[in-house]
Formats: structure tokens, C-alpha cells, sequence
């Protein structure tokens, strides 16, 4: 039997509210890193010229890379959702380990590749950045709005790192409990909550990669 | 009668409390910090938020103290900036936006719709326990020194040049962001999907459609207000440049992404006490609310349209003048769905029965207070009149006419609304009316004086003004009234204290008013809220004036008088 809460009639109202907290919960998202996006968006627009020279310091195959890592755990989600409907449960968890392999090489990729080297080039925000950038790129640009572009580069990916990490963290939870406490999970709509987060963190991530990566002139 | 089966709530004769009931369903201290049921939650904010309000009028009263000579009394600079900073802080993130929803929305809106419980109750208490960790940085802030950066935070002073306890303070803030947006998603949730049979869109009681409206300002506003102060955090403690110029930041960003919430935080404060009007209009005038739809649908209009007029704020900001053109249609607009509201209620009176008991005064004392904290706020729309009064007492004025006079005014009346049904028992009825007039003589006496110092040009945020003595006057004043409002507030925490012990049983519906929570539910109700599932088969606000005024006169009277 399906678990009630004392709070719903029947499985059927639990349910419903659920995605409505879920799809609630994910406006509230969209208005976290809207902000950031406006902000980038006028300071790209802003200094279109320095934003494009300093936008060519990122690595844009590396996050090609990762951009096809994201969709390809995105398609995991989804079909661990389509198995979930089937009752197929050996093939969810499959398909979610896959998921959260996928997220769990996107940020190795994003730290060994790509923060590890800025960070050890002094390339982040620090009062020793105009010196060290200098050092690195030469006086390619205006060295203090690169250094606002790094700003965002790492307020932005930075957060967006960290709700990938939290959907590995669930992916893993999620999978115990439907091995573990099957009166918990009786149908498929927590894995469709998990799969709607984690479409959401992949969008985020597809609007930054043209942002941050493929500047156009 | 709007609605209901179950017979036993309809009766008012037999005032019994329910042997069982969410109060005394369980005693021990870990019953009440780990439960779910959200009456209980509603309590445990009610303490918090009363905590945090005195501590915020304690602040206040400083100010009001130093604010007696042109000179000054007895505050340096300095401390004066951390004071006002700490009331405004105090009062606007961690009582105002909380006071309503978290308490009276907590505890109403299942009652209402006839739910057992909101539809997340681990979420609910969660946000309680966010919001405390929130305070409690806060507060830890202000023993470390306090913050002097105002309420408001601009930057650069708040990211790079202000050396107090700011990083601190905005950590504080976001969790209690995170608290109310926790609280909203749940609200959502809860109003779409656990009516009751019966209850329609158009047959919720208004007070739930304008929280409806305040979650969804809730969720699209608070987040932008918590990346942005987080963004101020990381800039203070990694230097990362967004806001300030020194870093290549642009500091008036700041400003707009600020007030993009913090002018819809405005009605995130004043929509629940809206809808805290429109019960005890309709209850204490024994009348449907005028125009139900009207009312509905202006609090949805004030919750899109308050995300238009963030401009008004920074309209000598640097800001272009066509913008600011823009901004300054949209504001007077806003007024529309306001009026709307008053023209209601006051409609909602005529020809009513009109009983004069503690709620109704404190909601009348909202109406005037109200009308005038909003046409005092079109002089601050119109481009014009604002340069002239900008950043001078009359703004501090004005807010407090809406913040106070109509969010803590509505708070209050709801509270004396349904403290019978939270608690199960009556206050005494004379104090209650004492109060209610002593808070509504001492808010004019405090913040009339402020419009008249504000045209006069008085600057807010300072502290002396040996350069225009003649300003005392209306400072002694203001300072004069500021304490009698202090007596009006301390006066329910002592009788509402005493109700608790001694008080008359209330029964499950004192006031003889319609709605699930009166007719449905017990006081206090039980745990899990209703006996069986409540049907709704009526109309909302199904008072008849004329059949009620009789017997319902008679029967006030009595309470009234015992």
C-alpha cells in the first residue's frame, strides 16, 4: 500500500501537491539565477569588447565536453522516469547511477580542467588578480573588467556546481530508498521531482555554455 | 452558515473545550520542536516573532530617545547608525514579512480551506528552524557590534568601506529569506490541491486568496533579494566586484536588483493584513465583503504590478528621466487595486450591523491608517514631490503609516480575531478595545509629526539637527507618542497572558462569524484540525445583517460586559 501522509486524502492528492511544491520550488529557482544572468547579460553588453577577448581564456571544447556530459545524464533522468512509470525498478536505478556518474564527472571535468588551473594562476577574484592576469595574458584587455568577467564566471558556475553536486547527493539518496524502503517510494512521481530538478540544473548549465563560452564578437 | 456537516461546531451554546487538542495533545518539550503540525509551528513563530518585535521597538525607543535634542542625548554617531540599522533589520525581515504568514497563515489557512495540515509540514517546521538561524546570526551580529549599513544595504558602504558586522547580518538575512520562500511553496501547494470538497476558487475566504497572492511575490521576489545580499557577502569576503566601482562594479545595479524585491517585499507585509481586514470587516459588520471578486483579483493585480514599480525608489538615483516617467505611471497605478480595497471594505460596513469590538477597532484603525500611509505614498510617486522628499522624514512616515498602521494594526486585530480559536480562550474585551485606541492615539501621535518634519526637510538616518532647532518641537512629539504606542503594544502581551489562564472559554465560535475554521473546527481545534472531512456547500461570507442583528447585539453585549 501506498504511503498517505495524514495531511492528504489519498495518494492521488499527495501526489499532485508534490509536483506543485516541485514546479513552485523550481520558479523560486529560476528567479535565484535570473538575477545572476541579468547581471551578466548587462555587463557582457556593457563591455562586449573585453568580455569576448577574456571569454577566449575559457576553454569552449571543455565545456562542449561537459555541455554533452549534462545532456546525456538529462536522457538518463528521463528515462529513468519512463522505466519508473513501467515499474521497472533495476532499469531505474541503472539509469540513475548513470545520472550520477555523468554529474559526478561534470564537476571533475569543471575542478581538474578548468578551476584548478585558473585557481593556481591566480585567475579568480583576489587583490592579486590585475598582476597575475597580466603575467599570464599579457595587457590583451582592460585587466579590471576581465577581472569582473571572472567575478561572474565563478559566482555563476560556482552555484551552478553546487546544484549539481546536490542532485549527485540525491541521485545516490534516491536510489537507497528505492532499494531500501519500498513503502516509501511507491510510484514515480519522487523520481519525476528528482528528474524535474535535474532538467532544471541541465538547463541552467545549456544557457551558460553559449553565455561564457561561445561569445560572439 | 457557508458550509458545513458537522453539526456539534454549529451550535454556540455549549462553550467546551475539547478534552483533546493540539495544545495539550502532547506535553513534552521535544513534542513541540519536532512537530508537524502546523498550529503548533504557528505558535512557535508567534513567540519568535514577538521576541523579535520588541527587541527591533527597543531599538526604536534608542532612537526616539536620542532624537529628544538637536544635539542629541545620548548615542554617539556611530551607535546610532548600528540602531537604526538593527530596527530596520529586525522589524522588516525578521518580524514583518515573517508576523502574518507565519502565524496567522500558518495557523488559518488549513483551517480555512479545510485541510489537516499544510501540505508540507517537515518543510514548515524546517523554515522555523531556518528563520531561527537566521535571527540568531543576526543577533549574534549585533553583539559583535552591530551593523550601520541601514536596512537597505548600498553598496559600496556595505561591500567595501563599512567595517561592522555585515557579513554576518546578510548570512542572517538569507536564511531568513530562504524561511519565507520555504513557507510560500508550501502555502502554493497547500491552497492548489488540499481544498475541500466544495471549496471552490471563488469560495475561499479572501484571507486565503491574498496569501496566495503574497507567495507568489514570495517566491519570485525572495530570491532575487537573497543571490544579490549573497553577492554583497562575497564581495565583502572574496572581493569579487559586481556592485562596487572599485572593483569595475556598477553600485546602482545594486540598487535596482535591491528594490526589484524589496518594493514587492512591501506588499509581501501589507497583502496578509489585507486579507485579516476583509474577515473582521465582514464578521463585525455582518455583512459579505462587497464586491468578493474585486477584492480577490485586486490582490493579484497588486502582486503583478508591485513587481513594476521598483523604480520609485531610485528616481534621484541616476536613473533616466523617461524611466522614471515609467516607473512613476506604473506607481499610481498600484494605488487602483489599493483603493479598491478601502472603497470594499468601507462599502462592506454600509448598512451592516457594525459591532465595535477589539478586531473591528483595531481593522478600522487600519483603514484610516492605511488610506493615509497610501496617498502620502503618491506624493512620493510622482517624480516631482519625491525629489523634494526624498530621503526625508516623510518617508519614514509614510512607510511606517503602512508598515505599522497597516501591517502591525492588522496583525493585532487578526490576532484578537482568532486568539479564541488558537488558544480557546476570550481576553478580557475592555482591554482589548483600551489598547486598540491607546496603539491607534499613540501611532498618529508618533508618525503625524514626522510628515510635517519631512516637508520641512528634516533628513532621515541623522541624528543631529542643531542646524534647524525648531525641528524639536515636532521631535518631542514624535518621541512623546512613540511611548504611549510602546504602553498600546506591551498592554495585549499582559491581558492576552492572562487569557490563557483565566480567561473565559471561547467555544468554537465566538464571534458568531462564518467560515471552516469557526463552523467546522473546535477551539483550539485538534490536531488533525476537523472531526471528519468538512464539506463546503455554501457561499463564502454567508452573514445576513438584518437576522443577525438582534440576537447577535444581545448576545455581544453579554460578552462584552462579563
Amino acid at each position: 500500500m501506498p504511503e498517505v501522509y495524514p495531511q492528504f486524502e489519498d495518494i492521488d492528492q499527495q501526489q499532485e501537491t508534490y509536483i506543485v511544491g516541485m514546479w513552485a520550488f523550481l520558479v523560486n529557482e529560476v528567479m535565484f539565477f535570473g538575477p545572476l544572468f541579468f547581471i551578466y547579460g548587462l555587463y557582457a553588453w556593457k563591455h562586449n569588447a573585453v568580455f569576448y577577448v577574456t571569454s577566449h581564456h575559457l576553454d569552449y571544447k571543455i565545456g562542449a565536453l561537459n555541455t554533452t556530459i549534462l545532456l546525456i545524464s538529462s536522457w538518463m533522468v528521463a528515462m529513468a522516469v519512463h522505466y519508473h512509470q513501467k515499474n521497472q525498478l533495476k532499469k531505474v536505478c541503472n539509469m540513475l547511477w548513470g545520472a550520477a556518474v555523468c554529474g559526478t564527472l561534470f564537476l571533475a571535468i569543471k575542478l581538474i580542467f578548468e578551476w584548478a588551473p585558473k585557481f593556481s594562476h591566480g585567475l579568480f577574484p583576489n587583490p592579486g588578480f590585475q598582476s597575475r592576469y597580466l603575467a599570464y595574458y599579457g595587457a590583451d584587455t582592460n585587466v579590471d573588467v576581465a577581472r569582473l568577467f571572472f567575478s561572474m564566471y565563478f559566482a555563476i558556475t560556482g552555484l551552478h556546481a553546487l546544484h549539481v553536486l546536490i542532485g549527485v547527493l540525491i541521485f545516490v539518496w534516491l536510489i537507497r530508498l528505492i532499494k531500501k524502503r519500498p513503502d516509501v517510494i511507491t510510484d514515480y512521481v519522487p523520481t519525476e521531482m528528482v528528474g524535474l530538478y535535474w532538467h532544471f540544473v541541465d538547463l541552467v548549465w545549456i544557457f551558460l555554455f553559449p553565455l561564457f563560452y561561445l561569445m560572439p564578437k | 452558515m457557508s458550509s458545513t456537516v458537522i453539526e456539534q461546531a454549529v451550535e454556540r451554546e455549549e462553550p467546551a473545550a475539547p478534552k483533546k487538542n493540539y495544545l495539550n495533545a502532547d506535553h513534552t518539550i521535544k513534542s513541540w520542536l519536532l512537530t508537524g503540525d502546523h498550529k503548533r509551528i504557528a505558535v512557535l513563530y508567534l513567540i519568535s516573532v514577538t521576541f523579535f518585535f520588541f527587541l527591533g521597538g527597543l531599538a526604536a525607543a534608542f532612537i526616539r530617545a536620542e532624537l529628544t535634542s538637536p544635539m542629541g542625548t545620548l548615542l554617539n554617531s556611530e551607535t546610532y547608525n548600528k540602531m537604526f540599522s538593527a530596527h530596520g533589520i529586525i522589524m522588516i525581515f525578521f518580524f514583518l514579512v515573517a508576523a502574518i504568514p507565519a502565524v496567522l497563515g500558518n495557523f488559518l489557512i488549513p483551517l480555512m480551506i479545510g485541510a489537516r495540515d499544510l501540505a508540507f509540514p517537515r518543510l514548515n517546521l524546517a523554515s522555523w528552524y531556518v528563520f531561527m538561524l537566521g535571527g540568531l546570526l543576526f543577533i549574534i551580529a549585533l553583539i559583535m557590534g552591530g551593523v550601520d549599513a541601514g536596512w537597505t544595504f548600498y553598496t559600496p558602504l556595505s561591500s567595501l568601506y563599512s567595517q561592522t558586522q555585515i557579513t554576518l547580518a546578510l548570512v542572517g538575512l538569507f536564511l531568513a529569506g530562504f524561511s519565507s520562500i520555504m513557507t510560500g511553496v508550501n502555502f502554493i501547494a497547500t491552497i492548489h490541491k488540499m481544498r475541500a470538497p466544495g471549496m471552490t476558487w471563488f469560495r475561499l475566504p479572501l484571507y486565503v486568496w491574498s496569501h496566495y497572492a503574497t507567495s507568489i511575490i514570495v517566491i519570485l521576489g525572495t530570491p532575487v533579494v537573497a543571490i544579490t545580499l549573497l553577492l554583497v557577502a562575497l564581495e565583502r569576503g572574496l572581493r569579487i566586484g559586481i556592485f562596487s566601482p572599485e572593483l569595475g562594479g556598477d553600485p546602482v545595479l545594486f540598487q535596482h536588483m535591491f528594490w526589484f524585491y524589496s518594493h514587492p517585499a512591501v506588499y509581501i507585509m501589507l497583502l496578509p493584513g489585507m486579507g485579516i481586514i476583509s474577515e473582521i470587516m465582514a464578521c463585525f459588520s455582518r455583512r459579505p465583503v462587497f464586491g468578493y471578486k474585486f477584492v480577490a483579483f485586486s490582490s493579484m493585480a497588486i502582486a503583478g504590478l508591485g513587481f513594476l514599480v521598483w523604480g520609485h525608489h531610485m528616481y534621484v538615483s541616476s536613473q533616466s528621466v523617461y524611466q522614471g516617467i515609467i516607473f512613476s505611471l506604473i506607481s499610481f497605478l498600484v494605488a487602483v487595486p489599493s483603493a479598491i480595497k478601502v472603497f470594499n471594505w468601507s462599502l462592506t460596513m454600509w448598512k451592516g450591523s457594525v459591532i465595535f469590538s477589539t478586531p473591528m477597532i483595531y481593522a478600522l484603525g487600519f483603514l484610516g491608517l492605511f488610506t493615509i500611509g497610501g496617498l502620502t505614498g503618491l506624493y512620493l510617486s510622482a517624480i516631482g514631490t519625491d525629489i523634494h522628499l526624498t530621503g526625508t522624514y516623510f518617508i519614514v512616515a509614510h512607510f511606517h503609516y503602512v508598515m505599522v498602521g497597516g501591517t502591525v494594526m492588522a496583525f493585532l486585530g487578526g490576532l484578537h480575531f482568532w486568539w479564541p480559536k488558537m488558544f480557546g480562550r476570550m481576553y478580557s474585551e475592555f482591554w482589548g478595545r483600551v489598547s486598540a485606541i491607546v496603539v491607534f492615539v499613540g501611532f498618529n501621535f508618533t508618525f503625524f509629526p514626522q510628515f510635517i518634519l519631512g516637508y520641512l526637510g528634516m533628513p532621515r538616518r541623522y541624528h543631529y539637527y542643531y542646524i534647524a532647532p525648531e525641528w524639536q518641537i515636532y521631535n518631542v512629539l514624535s518621541t512623546a507618542g512613540s511611548t504611549v504606542l510602546g504602553i498600546g503594544f506591551l498592554m495585549p502581551v499582559f491581558y492576552l497572558l492572562k487569557s490563557l489562564k483565566s480567561g473565559p472559554i471561547a467555544g468554537p465560535n465566538p464571534w458568531g462569524a462564518t467560515g471552516l475554521e469557526w463552523e467546522a473546527a473546535s477551539s483550539p481545534p485538534i490536531t488533525l484540525n476537523f472531526e471528519g472531512m468538512p464539506k463546503v456547500v455554501g457561499p463564502v461570507y454567508n452573514y445576513d445583517a438584518i437576522e443577525d442583528s438582534e440576537s447577535y447585539r444581545r448576545e455581544m453585549k453579554e460578552k462584552v460586559t462579563k
